[in-house]
């Protein structure tokens, strides 16, 4: 089956939110009857976070699409910057996006592909 | 638990739900997510899908990395091919529900209420939400969380219209950056959330395990790298426990 058979919205509902909402429904299935003192909430929340960082290690090593054609330094070193810049001034979340995002702006300028 | 359900009363849950809003709005995710959908607008434009059908795909899927799969591949590959992938990427939202369905339910609440809850769930609803919840009366937890994530999906679906807007007429270099929105607001979120030895290791060392098993082309490598990463910060945490 293709695209053209069934039409835009009903390939939504069938391959963009039911593959994807199924594990959020899974999610709370797996937890009935559990509090968060219980040693295998506090298990799955390591799990959860460790997943929250390997998708931002993939996100920034091996990019797809447009990031992809900005050097792998430019990404790291903006990330580096600004998570430097957080530490140096309160641990402030806001300060650290806009240094990372200056720093990336600056690289992708210097050495991302001609425009 | 033994106290008693006590429901909160509409007035308390709205004021709940209005702060929340406020919360969403008062996050740096709230402007992350428009940069970030303006991408994805651009992107639905690009591939001919329409304003409408693309701002539902945000409200029913929520999860950008699948959206993108989504509209990049259903022109081209077979619908069974773009169910896999869809899922493959979105794995990572049954640990997140798992952990936070207890921090948010009340002896009250009831398990249809946590339906809207975890459809919320997106990696930035769930570290603000991990974040903001325990410092919220435990029997306003689900309308907060509620007004939290529809805080955050409209910003998101304020992005995707901007984005398919302007489309064409984005400059590229700007357009890319606004693409590294997400990655450094994760990584500044979960620094700043991360207080405790089990999750700054969790997290430390799932960015080290995380590209070692994609350079060695492991299946379902971020499935796996929650799984290695997160049981050793977790055996790392209990036999701190115990040795005090």
């Amino acid at each position: 089956m293709t695209l053209a058979e069934i039409g835009p919205y009903l390939a939504l509902i069938l391959v963009g939110f039911l593959p994807n909402e199924v594990w959020r429904v899974l999610g709370l299935v797996a937890v009935r009857g559990l509090n968060e003192d219980s040693q295998i909430i506090v298990w799955v929340r390591a799990v959860a976070t460790a997943i929250l960082a390997g998708v931002l290690a993939q996100l920034v090593l091996t990019s797809t699409g447009a990031l992809a054609e900005i050097p792998v330094f430019v990404r790291v070193g903006a990330l580096v910057l600004g998570f430097v810049a957080f530490l140096l001034v309160r641990r402030s979340v806001f300060v650290g996006v806009l240094v990372g995002e200056l720093a990336f702006l600056a690289g992708a300028w210097m050495y991302g592909p001609p425009s | 638990m033994s106290q008693t359900p006590i429901e909160p009363s509409p007035a308390t849950t709205r004021a709940a739900f209005l702060n929340g809003l406020g919360a969403a709005w008062r996050s740096i995710f709230a402007y992350v997510l428009v940069g970030n959908y303006i991408g994805i607008g651009a992107l639905s434009y690009e591939f001919g899908f329409s304003l409408p059908w693309m701002i539902l795909s945000t409200l029913v899927i929520w999860a950008a990395p699948a959206q993108v799969i989504l509209i990049s591949t259903l022109t081209t590959a077979t619908l069974l091919e773009v169910a896999i992938a869809v899922g493959l990427s979105s794995a990572r939202f049954l640990p997140m529900v798992a952990a936070l369905v207890p921090l948010l339910k009340a002896a009250h609440t009831r398990q249809f209420q946590l339906l809207l809850p975890s459809h919320l769930t997106a990696i930035s609803v769930w570290v603000e939400g991990m974040r903001m919840l325990p410092q919220v009366p435990r029997a306003e937890r689900v309308p907060f969380y509620n007004g939290l994530g529809l805080g955050l999906l409209s910003a998101a679906v304020i992005g995707s219209v901007i984005g398919y807007a302007l489309a064409a007429r984005l400059p590229p270099l700007l357009a890319t950056t606004l693409l590294f929105f997400t990655p450094i607001a994760i990584l500044m979120s979960s620094a700043r959330n991360s207080t405790t030895l089990i999750d700054r290791l969790a997290f430390v060392l799932g960015l080290v395990i995380g590209p070692l098993l994609a350079a060695q082309k492991v299946k379902l490598d971020l499935m796996w790298t929650g799984l290695v990463a997160g049981t050793i910060a977790y055996a790392v945490h209990r036999l701190r426990e115990k040795w005090r």
